[in-house]
Parts: structure tokens; sequence; C-alpha cells
């Protein structure tokens, strides 16, 4: 399993009930049920992960988290989580408030576009950064609107989102981000994870 | 139609069954069919809810039609739902005509045939009247029980009404209310019925007939709302029926025609005319919302059961609309449920007919319900 969900895995406490939205294929899912006796739930949109899931036996609802979250009740999850996937959307502030909704907290993560090597491929060569974390071009990314850790963490305090835990991760290392290293981490972290709500 | 029926399997129900009506009745037979071996453990048991104009043959031959089983696409050896695998239940409905309690069963105080006599069930009547088949067949807790369209009706009912008797349920294409466009359209077929003469209100078994007319065009009605534009449109086209050009008469010029004619025309051999109009009602009756005071949440609630709701891209007729309303009631109460909505051309139909993506979505799910259920 990747690190990403390694560490969200770890904040995620057993026996919780946890909502993962754009699931993929389960692989997290699998993991918390097998390991954790966590009681998931996934969202995703395409029919090929929907069935992986379902082949696996773990309950998956297909469907749009842009427009689909209206149909679970408020604060019907323990956890919900949304993996690489907020930037992606048209308006990733409305999802965000569904996430709250549903869940008593939530977890994000987000490539982070304020990484150094993102920044000096803008700042250098003039073009639009293709990484690891960001592996597609101008035109074909599903990215819309991309943001740094920074920024997502100074949307929360704009708008009294309590954070909880924020955890930046480069390959293998990962470390907690506070508001004193923000500066730091926003450099060196490829993603960030947020524990809010 | 009782002749043909002699050599099936039947139970008779001798607990008594208090219909919605009010009406109270027992010792009425219920015909049923099974497929595979129920396992030394007892969990390999799969109930299927036929729907409409359906019957309890599944699978193989049906022995009556000596047609193919309506579920054949789904339901066999290596099949999506394996019959070597697991012992696959189907009864058929009370109100039907293929041995079980219906309008053209004898009605022993009259001698005849009970017509516009039976009474008007509902689908919880028909899902209450299956109860005892479980019970004599010796099972406690079924894998799976599954049905689409009216069959996935009935399924929702059982669930509500016997929570937990079965691990895991696949409602497919189904609602949990009937909808204005769903009624019209069964007033349609009822209408065609009655304006036959042949029909006599109901009375026409005792010229030993059926309404050929109007029950074929009552299934005419049916089978258009089965398909969808794009898919009758491709199917059919403008193309004519063995024909260079237009004959300028009424007859199947097109092909479309001549395939209606042709499923309404078969179907009144093998499907009782009255049996029709009642079972059309209990459709119609169907309002799961309105049986529990707390709605859908309550319908559902403290259920254990995992759920797969199934829909259809191209199916007007029970909308992918609709069966997320499933979803979303299953969702509020808590309930364990997946839904998958299968992008095809092929309508409502598409779960009787080789549609590989939901074959594979059933299968996926049958077979995994089943390692966790296993004992």
């Amino acid at each position: 399993m990747k690190k990403e969900f390694k560490v969200i895995a770890d904040l995620l406490p057993n026996n919780t009930r946890v909502l993962d939205v754009g699931c993929g294929d389960g692989a997290l899912m699998d993991f918390l049920v097998k390991e954790k006796n966590i009681e998931v739930r996934g969202l995703e949109l395409n029919q090929n992960n929907v069935q992986e899931c379902i082949y696996k036996g773990l309950p998956v609802i297909q469907g749009n988290a842009e427009s689909e979250l209206y149909q679970f009740p408020k604060q019907s999850f323990d956890y919900v989580v949304l993996s690489q996937t907020l930037q992606a959307f048209y308006q990733p502030d409305k999802v965000l408030r569904e996430l709250l909704r549903i869940g008593k907290s939530v977890i994000v993560s987000i490539p982070n576009f304020g990484y150094w090597k993102v920044r000096t491929s803008l700042l250098f060569f003039g073009k639009m950064p293709v990484t690891k974390t960001l592996p597609n071009t101008w035109f074909n990314t599903p990215n819309l609107h991309m943001c740094t850790i920074k920024d997502l963490f100074n949307y929360c305090e704009d708008q009294n989102i309590t954070i909880k835990k924020v955890i930046g991760v480069n390959e293998n290392k990962i470390s907690l981000i506070k508001k004193n290293n923000l500066e730091v981490k926003n450099l060196f972290s490829k993603l960030g994870v947020f524990l809010i709500g | 139609m009782n002749k043909k029926t002699e050599n099936i399997n039947k139970i008779t129900v001798t607990k008594p069954l208090k219909l919605d009506c009010g009406k109270t009745i027992k010792d009425f037979p219920l015909a049923y069919e099974t497929y595979g071996k129920l396992n030394k453990n007892k969990d390999n048991a799969i109930l299927v809810f036929h729907a409409l104009t359906g019957d309890q043959f599944v699978a193989g031959t049906n022995p009556v039609t000596k047609k193919e089983g309506w579920w054949v696409s789904a339901v066999g050896p290596g099949k999506a739902i394996d019959t070597d695998k697991y012992f696959v239940i189907c009864a058929n409905v009370i109100g039907g005509c293929m041995g079980s309690w219906g309008p053209s069963e004898l009605n022993k105080e009259t001698n005849h045939p009970y017509g516009l006599d039976f009474p008007v069930i509902t689908i919880k009547d028909i899902v209450r009247a299956q109860e005892s088949l479980l019970d004599h067949l010796g099972i406690e807790k079924l894998l799976c029980a599954t049905g689409g369209s009216m069959g996935g009706m009935q399924l929702l009912q059982f669930c509500a009404t016997f929570p937990n008797k079965t691990f895991s349920a696949i409602p497919i294409a189904c609602s949990v209310s009937h909808s204005a466009q769903n009624i019209a359209l069964n007033e349609l077929a009822r209408q065609a019925i009655m304006a036959d003469p042949v029909w006599d209100k109901g009375k026409y078994f005792l010229k030993n007939t059926q309404p050929k007319n109007g029950l074929s065009v009552a299934r005419m009605v049916g089978h258009i709302s089965y398909l969808s534009e794009q898919g009758m449109q491709e199917k059919f086209g403008r193309k004519l029926q063995e024909k260079a050009d237009y004959e300028f008469s009424f007859n199947a010029d097109f092909q479309v025609e001549s395939y209606l004619r042709h499923q309404g025309s078969s179907f009144v051999e093998r499907f009782d005319a009255n049996s029709i109009l009642y079972i059309t009602r209990a459709m119609d009756y169907f309002d799961l919302t309105k049986q529990f005071k707390g709605g859908l949440t309550e319908a559902f609630k403290s259920q254990k059961t995992k759920f797969l709701v199934i829909s259809f891209s191209s199916d007007w007729l029970y909308t992918t609309k609709e069966n997320k309303d499933i979803v979303i009631a299953l969702n509020a109460s808590g309930a364990d449920v997946s839904y998958s909505e299968i992008v095809t051309d092929k309508g409502h139909d598409s779960f009787l007919v080789n549609e590989t993506e939901f074959l594979k979505t059933l299968k996926g799910f049958v077979d995994s319900m089943y390692e966790k259920f296993k004992r």
C-alpha cells in the first residue's frame, strides 16, 4: 500500500465508520476492514473500479462526489476520507463543506503545488510542472483547482474549520506540519494530509 | 391452464394469511422450482423473485412452455449465479398462473376458476405467501435474495417485512413505489384486456377461451416499455418485414410491428389475462414509503443485510433516479449498501439479456458474499 494510505490509516482509530470518497479499486478500504475492523463505505465514479470493490466484497456506491454526496445523512460517519481529489472538483469548497457535514472528522489529502520542484518548474522553465504526484500535462490534467498546503491551511483557518493535524509526506518521510513550520514544510512536502472537522 | 401445471412442485400453505384487503386465506397452493443442491451447512441458498410475466422456471427449460427459463442468461451451471455452487429457489407469485393460487385456479365454492372472485392482492401479500416455502425447504437464512423489476419490488418488501432473513440482497431495476408513468402503463394493459369482448368481466374461462386480442395488446405495451428508444432504433429502425416496399395496408409492414405482434401472440399461449390484471394492480399499489410511518428509513431500519442496487442507464420504466432513491433510503438507515449503474442501451430488459457488465457485477457480488457468509 502506498505511503499516503499508511498515513491516512494511522489517523483512523479501530472500529470506526469511514466513508472513502473516490475510493478507487478499494485498496484503502480493504486494508481498513482487514487490519482495523473499520466499517467502510466507498463512493466511486469509475465502473471498473466499482466492480473491483464489489469483487472484494467492499460496499461501494457508484456516483459522482461533486453532485451526489447529498445522499449521505449528516454526521453519519466518524471519518470521511478524500484522497488527492479535492483539486479536481468544479467547486472544491462546496465539496469540502459536504464532507464536513457527513463526517465528524474529515481527512483530505492534496498534491502540494507549493513543493519546490513544482515551483522551480514554473520559475526556471516557465512550464506547467509534471511530477510523480502531478503526472498530467496542462491540457489533459483533471486538476482544476490546484492549491498548496499553505493555501488549504489558510482556507481552513478563514472558514473556522478546526485543523486537528496536518502531515507532510515526501516519499517515505512524514512530518508534522504546524503553523510555525508551515513555510518550510510547504516547500518540501509532496503531499499534505489534513485531519479537520 | 390447470392441467399443464399438474406435475410441478407445489406446497400447500396451511398457515392462515391475512391479506391486505382484509380477507384471510389458507390451504392455498404455492408452486416453486429449485436448481442446484442445498449444501450441508445450508448456507448457499439464493431466492429469486420473478417479474410480472415471469414464473418459477428461472433456468434450464420451462417444462410447461418448453422454452428456456426466463433468466437463463444469469442462472445455471457456470453462469453468474452458478447452480453448481448455489441452491436457487423461485416461487410462482400468488395471483400468477403457473400453479400458485391465482384467478385461474379452481374456486372450490363455485367449481369454476376464481376469475374476478379472486381477491385483489398486494406485493406484501405475494411476499408473505412465500415465507412458508423457506421453512418447507429448511432454510433459516438465505445467502442472497434477488429480483428485477417487480421481482426487485418483492425483494425490498421481503427485506422490510422479514429483516435479516437474507445475508445479502440485490434489487435490480426497481423502485420503492410505483410511479405515475408505471401505473399509467399498467392501466393501459388492463384496459386493453377489459376492452376485449371475450374478456366478459373475467368469465372467459366458462367458454374455455382467453381475451387474446386484448392480452396481446397488453403485452405489446409492456414490450415497448422494456426497450429503450435507442435500442429499438438500432434493432429495427425503419426496416420493413420481408418486403421491398410499403403494402399500403395495415398489415405489419415494419419489422418493429411484426416483432410486437409476435410477442403479443406468443404471450397469450402462456399467460392468463386475469393474472395480468391482478399482478399489475399489486404493482400499482406498491408503496413502501406508505407502509412505514417513518418512511423508507424506517422500512430498512436495523438491516444487517448487505445490499447491491443495480440500475440501467437506458431504463425509462424504473429509472436510475428511482433506484438511487432506494440507495439513499438505505444510506439514511445506515445499511450496508452498494450501487452500480450499468451503462447500456438495452433498456429495462437489460437484466434479462446477456449484458456482460451486469452479469460480471452480479457474479462478483454473489461470490464475495458467499465467501463472507459460508460457515
